[in-house]
């Protein structure tokens, strides 16, 4: 599958890591839903270590759409929140 | 807004790449003819390729200015160390005081700028990198376009161009995030630079060769006083090293009683000669040396309105 990192761009990942992506994905979500900066901080770190860790970057000129986006490496719980609800965060 | 509610377990990054798709098919909905939707998104792609390398120039003079800015900070910080170490040579632990905390206050803010720039540098990068990407797949885009339009029906050709679209514009989307990420981040660092600026003009981290240096007019007038103060005592010292030579010759001389007693007067006419010139050298010497002692204040533009309003405080 591929993911997208924003800002950093898209990896191919293999399938057998989607279980432990999602566990985190999960903690990221519940963290964003109660505001938990600390949970949110920690799950987004290690969600992007483990699609760096366990994925190739996909050549530039690759036209393909993601299966899964993640938010950027310092975006805040705000930010993921617009991101979730569309609200003018992703131009045109 | 509708995957609040019953899709909320999605995950968020399942639930970030459908609003990334949601808003590819609204683009493509309003598009009647399929080729339509490829010119028309690959001028959009021109166009945000255009913005991405202003964007990198952008950040470009941002960090310059803040370059610019941190070099002015060092320097402040560098002369009113100096002027601190002078001010404690002539004892006035006060002025050095002063100056000690004016150099803080810049150096505060250099940190601070130090942090800002390494953001806006990191910044630069990132939309160094974005740009080049972005490029690529314009490029690829601009491939499968003529592919599509030369072999393909319009029915077949929906399809792929849907691929096409899809994946371009997710990387639009992206690429369009990350420079209005970079435009916040200008944006705040110019208001900051602009702070910066007016608190230098201020005078409250003495700008270098600005015109409210007090603490170096101050140390300027202290340098020239003790000057005037060293000069008076070589002066006294010569006199009194002179006076005797002065008066040997009358005194010594084979005429004595009351023409000894008009000695020095008679002695100056054929002497002065001898004794004028070397003390003519010295006084120019030692002009030399008072203006000597004034060239900090002449180095510094605008210092020497202030000159005489300090004289007077």
């Amino acid at each position: 599958m591929i993911v997208r990192i924003l800002g950093e761009g898209q990896f191919r990942v293999e399938d057998s890591v989607a279980a432990e992506l999602n566990q985190l994905d999960t903690e990221l979500e519940a963290a964003v839903e109660h505001s938990d900066l600390g949970k949110f901080t920690a799950a987004l770190t290690s969600l992007l270590a483990q699609v760096r860790a366990n994925g190739a970057p996909l050549a530039p000129d690759i036209l393909e759409p993601s299966d899964l986006i993640l938010p950027h490496e310092d975006s805040s719980m705000d930010e993921v929140r617009k991101l979730l609800t569309d609200e003018g965060l992703i131009p045109g | 807004m509708y995957m609040k509610g019953t899709a909320a377990r999605m995950g968020v990054m399942k639930r970030v790449s459908l609003v990334f798709k949601a808003k590819a098919n609204k683009a493509l909905d309003k598009m009647e003819d399929p080729r339509e939707t490829l010119d028309y998104s690959y001028q959009r792609q021109l166009e945000l390729l255009t913005k991405v390398r202003r964007g990198v120039a952008d950040v470009a003079t941002s960090r310059k200015r803040v370059e610019l800015q941190m070099n002015q900070l060092q320097q402040s910080a560098n002369k009113l160390e100096d002027q601190a170490r002078k001010a404690l040579s002539m004892g006035r632990e006060d002025l050095a005081r002063e100056a000690l905390s004016r150099k803080s206050s810049a150096q505060s803010q250099l940190n601070d700028l130090q942090v800002q720039y390494a953001q806006l540098q990191a910044e630069e990068e990132k939309l160094t990198v974005a740009s080049q990407r972005l490029q690529a797949k314009v490029d690829a885009f601009r491939t499968r376009k003529e592919t599509i339009k030369a072999t393909y029906t319009a029915a077949e050709a929906q399809t792929r161009i849907n691929e096409a679209f899809s994946g371009i514009s997710e990387e639009m989307g992206d690429v369009g995030m990350a420079i209005q990420r970079a435009e916040d981040k200008t944006a705040q660092m110019q208001a900051r630079a602009g702070a910066i600026d007016e608190l230098m003009a201020s005078g409250a981290l003495d700008d270098v060769g600005g015109h409210r240096d007090d603490i170096q007019s101050e140390l300027d007038m202290m340098a020239a006083s003790s000057d005037v103060e060293r000069d008076l005592a070589r002066l006294k010292g010569e006199l009194t090293a002179s006076a005797p030579k002065q008066i040997e010759p009358g005194a010594g001389g084979p005429n004595g009683g009351s023409q000894a007693a008009q000695a020095p007067q008679a002695a100056q006419g054929p002497y002065t000669p001898q004794y004028t010139p070397p003390q003519q050298a010295e006084q120019a010497d030692q002009y030399q040396q008072t203006q000597g002692a004034g060239l900090p204040v002449a180095d510094l533009p605008g210092l020497g309105g202030d000159q005489p309003q300090d004289g007077d405080s």
